[in-house]
């Protein structure tokens, strides 16, 4: 008897896994171009035929009054002459800074999405993260230690987060949403149920500005920090046994404990790990705000979630890209900004960002059904 | 007896385990030789399981000494027997699907610097150990989850060799593979073997068990009932090791006369599968439906119940004393209308809702029933639940006990039962006996025969032969989608059957 595996298709099922995974990364980014380039469209028209309207009406006024009447010319020559105010690397540093936030906790998002969990206590974290950073400033520590008081505190909520899940085995989702409680009560007794005005210092002038000091840095610090933040855990995903270990506990739990993997001592790394990166979310959100806020980043979690499952994540675990959530964050960003530039009032951007959401996903399912065959 | 121990791969002496009252091991023996194929023999609830769990470490026996190439062997944990040159292939495929082949085949054997993976080092070696196999073919990149079942066995096998085994368990391994697969698989095992590796090879299968293993030891209630060489015992002789009766007691037969057509297919095309089945199902009959995995089987009857579409060809139902009526397309709100019940092949996933009650499940298709105005009346519930249970046997502690603390067999009496109060006259039965012990087995043939003594219409569902021809009046063997022959049961053959299952010409 000869073997009788199906050598070809193996073989080129190998190419196709590939073009999948190219598929993957390119997927989002296409997207995010999309997204941007359009915006611009929309506002270049909408500039133009508000000029085209200016300049009739100016020539109704001049004809009226008997003055030199100037010529009107027609729509596209507004439209093509306007200068574009939104396609600017102004507007891409102002993004940029306000999905520092956000990018940075989905970084550990990503993480624990990966290992089949899911973290609902990232909003409240970062409040309570960014509200320690402020005490600890006001209190006379330097800003330094007061950023590194705050991102102690958030792997602490992580670790808290690991331990509840794997001592008291409360599913992840539970256990966060406790999280989220705790966390955001604790912010708000720190802070006595009001926002904490504290000396910023460097924290506040230079890690989320527009323009960067010295000016070769091109975008501001804080998002040179996400982006490092990006490498690093891309790195721990990809090089690391911690690594490996989270993506195969989150294909297959049983599977990773029957290969001797201590599952449980995973986790808590995991989760202490992606506590990390909220709390350092939070000394951001303290940078952006330059107050110690309890009440901020409501609902932010979604916004994480969201960034990464738009990034190819899949909650059932195994499934994620750090990339692909750095992409996600700047496309919720951008649909933000760009709303907002061409002036769509806030329940449709609302409106859209859910929708976008629900896209995503779906347009993910299809492809993978079609690739999967 | 020293020498004797030492000239052994594996020996297993006095291994006893007990589980609160049940005594699941009780003196247990097993001895592999090196480079042996040893068949481990039993049925469900024998035992083989818990032997296993105490070579791989799981379960600490009571008593009882392990030696393996004559250094004694007392692991605490898996990790332990793994280290020991133990490895474990499980029924169930164990990968991890997002991860590629080699990731798969390193889990848990990960070789690092500083915390980093030695990338090029672990590549080498699963290259290596896919060569030794002689599987170059597949590329250590590719996903898991994008492999066949054959090959993502290999990879199994793959893990097993770059964990340098020098015994490696295998849980019936063949149980969700096709027959291609299967060659493979004993290739494979072969080449194993050759490597100078043990295999204890768990199985049911008797003809697998012929094809590949060289020595066997059969387990029954946690006792040796029989060792010897697979070459030098015959088949019955090994059955009844096995089962411990006579084959007659095993197929109790109800004499039943089968009448007018309740169920009729002609042409019948499904996506993909069945394809082109023609098939009358007559009432007081049991019509067994044999075919390999794929074959096509599940696919046929879930068509018929309207849980897949119909592409071509029709169904005609006759429930009895009611008019036919040709319904192609229907769904299985329709068919449980019509009188049709089906149970399905997984009860787990989908025959049963676990955590549910007993009379929940029992009741569930057909509240109506139970209550009124959409109001459960819960006493009249448990009370038709009480009925089943006492007309089916089936041993709980109550109708309120959920239904995951039953044993596999009473699980699928519940599932049973529910059919039987939706009042179905027809009746598809999709592998009703699969992973229930074998004193659950016969009272279910029985079942069957009283049901088609009582005029109700069976579509009997199995991969188990021996069970097709004990129970059923004819048989269909499925090949690919289509419906490739149907005889009398008295004229068919066993091999014949499975000729035409593989394809070939009876």
């Amino acid at each position: 008897m000869t073997t009788m595996l199906p050598v070809h298709e193996t073989a080129s099922l190998g190419d196709r896994s590939r073009i999948r995974r190219l598929l993957n990364m390119v997927g989002p980014l296409l997207a995010l171009i999309g997204i941007v380039l359009g915006f611009g469209l929309v506002y270049q028209l909408q500039a133009g035929l508000d000029a085209h309207a200016y300049a009739v009406e100016k020539a109704q006024r001049q004809e009226k009054l008997g003055l030199p009447v100037e010529p009107v010319h027609d729509k596209w020559h507004y439209i093509c002459n306007q200068k574009n105010r939104f396609l600017t690397v102004d507007t891409f540093r102002a993004t940029a800074n306000q999905t520092v936030t956000v990018g940075i906790a989905a970084m550990g998002m990503t993480m624990i999405i990966i290992g089949g969990g899911i973290d609902l206590s990232v909003g409240s974290v970062i409040a309570l993260a960014s509200v320690a950073t402020a005490w600890c400033l006001k209190s006379g520590w330097t800003p330094l230690s007061a950023a590194g008081a705050g991102v102690l505190v958030g792997s602490v909520c992580g670790l808290l987060n690991a331990l509840m899940i794997t001592r008291l085995k409360v599913v992840p989702f539970i256990a966060t949403l406790g999280m989220w409680g705790i966390a955001r009560g604790l912010a708000k007794g720190i802070a006595s149920e009001q926002k904490i005005d504290a000396p910023a210092g460097w924290l506040g002038d230079s890690v989320l500005v527009r323009h960067p000091d010295p000016a070769w840095l091109l975008v501001s610090p804080g998002v040179w920090t996400m982006l490092l933040l990006a490498v690093a855990v891309w790195a721990l995903l990809r090089y690391t046994a911690l690594g490996r270990y989270i993506f195969a506990i989150g294909s297959n739990e049983a599977t990773a404990r029957l290969c001797g993997i201590r599952v449980e001592r995973v986790k808590l790394y995991l989760y202490s790990i992606a506590g990390l990166t909220t709390g350092l979310a939070g000394v951001m959100q303290f940078c952006r705000l330059t107050v110690g806020d309890p009440t901020t980043a409501m609902g932010t979690e979604l916004d994480v979630i969201a960034a990464v499952v738009i990034g190819g994540g899949s909650l059932a675990g195994g499934e994620g890209s750090v990339f692909g959530s750095l992409v996600g964050a700047l496309i919720m960003a951008f649909l933000r900004t760009g709303c907002t530039q061409v002036g769509v009032p806030t329940w449709i951007q609302e409106m859209i960002i859910g929708a976008v959401i629900v896209l995503a996903v779906a347009l993910d399912h299809v492809r993978r059904r079609s690739t999967a065959g | 007896m020293s020498d004797d121990i030492a000239s052994f791969r594996l020996c297993m002496t006095g291994v006893r385990k007990q589980f609160g009252a049940t005594r699941a091991l009780s003196d247990v023996d097993l001895r592999v030789g090196p480079g042996e194929v040893h068949a481990l023999i039993g049925e469900n609830g024998a035992g083989k399981s818990t032997l296993m769990k105490v070579l791989s470490g799981a379960v600490a026996p009571d008593s009882g000494s392990m030696h393996i190439d004559g250094v004694p062997f007392a692991p605490r944990r898996p990790e332990d027997a793994r280290a020991c040159g133990v490895a474990m292939i499980y029924q169930e495929l164990t990968l991890a699907p997002h991860l590629t082949v080699e990731e798969n085949v390193t889990l848990g054997l990960e070789e690092t610097f500083c915390g980093f993976l030695r990338r090029r080092t672990m590549r080498r070696r699963v290259v290596a150990a896919l060569e030794q196999l002689g599987h170059s073919d597949i590329r250590p990149g590719v996903r898991v989850r994008d492999l066949s079942i054959g090959a993502q066995q290999l990879v199994e096998v793959a893990r097993a060799l770059v964990s340098q085994a020098r015994i490696v368990v295998m849980d019936e391994p063949t149980s969700s593979l096709t027959r291609e697969d299967t060659v493979t698989l004993f290739e494979l095992i072969r080449r194993l073997r050759d490597r100078g590796v043990s295999i204890i090879y768990i199985s049911h299968f008797l003809e697998e068990v012929r094809e590949i293993a060289d020595r066997f030891t059969v387990l029954r209630d946690g006792v040796v009932t029989g060792t010897g060489s697979v070459a030098d015992t015959p088949t019955e002789r090994i059955i009844e090791l096995m089962v411990g009766r006579r084959l007659s007691e095993m197929f109790p037969r109800v004499p039943r006369e089968p009448g007018e057509p309740v169920l009729e297919l002609h042409g019948l095309c499904g996506p993909g599968m069945p394809r082109n089945v023609n098939l009358s199902l007559r009432r007081g009959e049991i019509l067994g439906l044999f075919g390999l995995i794929g074959a096509g089987r599940s696919e046929l009857v879930r068509t018929v119940f309207g849980l897949r579409p119909t592409m071509a060809g029709t169904i005609t139902i006759a429930p009895p004393g009611r008019p036919a009526i040709i319904d192609s397309g229907a769904t299985p709100v329709r068919r449980l209308a019509q009188g049709v019940g089906m149970l399905s092949e997984s009860r787990k996933d989908e025959g049963l809702a676990l955590p549910m009650s007993v009379a929940d499940n029992i009741t569930l298709s057909r509240l109506g029933t139970v209550s009124r105005a959409g109001v459960l009346n819960l006493r009249r519930q448990r009370e038709a639940a009480r009925q089943w249970i006492d007309r089916l046997e089936i041993r709980t502690q109550g109708p309120a006990q959920a239904v995951w603390n039953l044993s596999g067999g009473n699980q699928q009496k519940v599932a049973i039962a529910r059919l039987l109060h939706q009042s179905a006259d027809i009746l598809l039965l999709d592998e009703p006996t699969r992973g229930i012990d074998v004193g659950a087995k016969i009272q279910i043939y029985r079942l069957m025969g009283e049901l088609a003594a009582a005029g109700k219409a069976i579509l009997f569902v199995s991969s188990y032969l021996p069970e097709l021809m004990g129970v059923c009046d004819r048989i269909g063997v499925m090949s690919r989608g289509r419906l490739a022959d149907l005889r009398d049961v008295s004229r068919w053959t066993e091999r014949e059957i499975m000729t035409t299952a593989v394809g070939g010409d009876a």
